[in-house]
């Protein structure tokens, strides 16, 4: 196996929790109210926690950064291999919660996965996920049965960001050339494998929810491969703000 | 799951390790939340290795720094490195650990099951830590800090954390 190909393979799950993490740190101070506030950033608490352990391993690989912090705050747009839907921002509340939820599930069953995987750091940092990633998909499963069997505003709010943020669904399910050959190997994950659970586990909660299950067959990728959409670069400016300005800077 | 696994700890070096405590639960020592998988003392140097609650904690910094104080004040080189398997789990708080928890205003962890029951609003069996009433309800799986859920008592009102079970 190339240290190159593990190396873009961690990326790709550790900059996942990234960019979710800085949406939902992006809410810090203004969650709709006090207990939702907290449960955001702790939930991004943990996605960067998790990344952390991740990008240790990508910097130790790598021939061009040094530190964890290197690999997160030094790279440029096109070297994010974060998926599309995590980028979106928080337009109003039902996105936070959709983004949340579309994520959670495919998440859940991500790490469960990750847990039999032959490298010893991505098993024990799988590991260690397992139980909170369990804990995020239950609030973002409960808050969405809450705003679409909720008021008429809250349903119709739930059902416009789950309609948005569907054509984004389907490339966390893409393998690339080097996810197949890490597959092969038992380091990766199967994610295409993942589909079919995935989509029935979604459909059955937005069922209970009392929302629409989207039927547009039009799916938007480009994430994997690095090419964002147009929010990616905005996101960007305020995530590596402190390192640009201040090279090297530690807290 | 992971099996509980005990910690290698040289005895002489408990007395400094029970000085550093968590900085969110201070009546807890590193001894009683057991994060320290193993703590040697080789060629005049301390080796220790310290697992994390939970991924993002941010106590764990603080108590790598506060471990490295202790035996420095003693005239000891202490190393820390953070390992993550076996993962931490709520199995390791040691029974004095749970107590002294209780007593400072947290609830104790629950056993898995019990803890499921718990957070998904089934059963009312958390106990308020300042009237004892078990009438309590789930405000946020979310509280204070990533390892806690926040609950209120519908007897005394008053809210309280309850440390979630890890497992």
């Amino acid at each position: 196996m190339e240290k190159e190909h593990l190396y873009q393979y961690i990326l790709g799950i550790a900059d996942n929790n990234l960019i979710l993490g800085q949406r939902l740190g992006e809410l810090c101070g203004h969650g709709p109210n006090l207990e939702t506030d907290i449960a955001l950033t702790n939930i991004a608490l943990d996605l960067l926690g998790q990344t952390r352990s991740f990008y240790q391993y990508a910097a130790q690989l790598s021939d061009d950064y040094n530190s964890e912090d290197d690999v997160a705050f030094l790279r440029k747009e096109r070297e994010y291999r974060n998926v599309l839907l995590l980028e979106q921002p928080n337009r109003h509340f039902g996105f936070v919660i959709g983004r949340q939820f579309l994520f959670d599930v495919f998440n859940y069953l991500f790490i469960q996965q990750l847990q039999q995987s032959t490298d010893d750091t991505l098993r024990a940092v799988a590991n260690k996920a397992m139980k909170e990633v369990s804990y995020h998909k239950r609030f973002s499963s409960d808050w969405v049965k809450r705003l679409g069997d909720g008021t008429d505003e809250s349903h119709a709010k739930m059902q416009e960001a789950i309609d948005d943020l569907w054509r984004y669904t389907n490339e966390l399910f893409e393998l690339s050339e080097i996810d197949k050959e890490l597959v092969k190997l038992g380091v990766a994950v199967d994610v295409s494998a993942l589909k079919e659970a995935y989509y029935a586990e979604v459909s059955e909660l937005l069922t209970e929810a009392t929302l629409a299950i989207p039927q547009d067959q039009y799916f938007q990728k480009g994430g994997k491969q690095g090419i964002h959409t147009e929010h990616m670069g905005y996101l960007l400016a305020d995530l590596q703000y402190m390192q640009r300005t201040y090279p090297n800077m530690n807290w | 799951m992971t099996a509980i696994v005990a910690p290698n700890i040289d005895p002489h070096l408990i007395e400094t390790l029970e000085k550093v405590s968590d900085p969110e639960i201070p009546v807890l020592s590193v001894l009683d939340l057991g994060v320290i998988r193993e703590a040697i003392e080789k060629d005049g140097k301390i080796f220790i290795k310290l697992t994390p609650t939970y991924s993002g904690c941010p106590a764990m910094d603080v108590i790598s720094d506060d471990l490295k104080a202790a035996f420095r004040e003693e005239g000891k080189v202490a190393e820390v490195t953070l390992v993550l398997s076996p993962a931490w789990t709520t199995d390791w708080l040691s029974e004095a650990g749970k107590q002294k928890m209780e007593a400072y205003g947290i609830a104790p962890p629950l056993s898995a099951t019990a803890d499921k029951e718990v957070l998904l609003g089934n059963q009312k069996i958390v106990k308020c830590t300042h009237c004892r009433s078990s009438n309590t309800r789930l405000v946020s799986q979310f509280g204070s800090t990533a390892c806690k859920a926040l609950f209120q008592c519908e007897d005394c009102h008053e809210p309280f954390d309850y440390f979630k079970c890890l497992k």
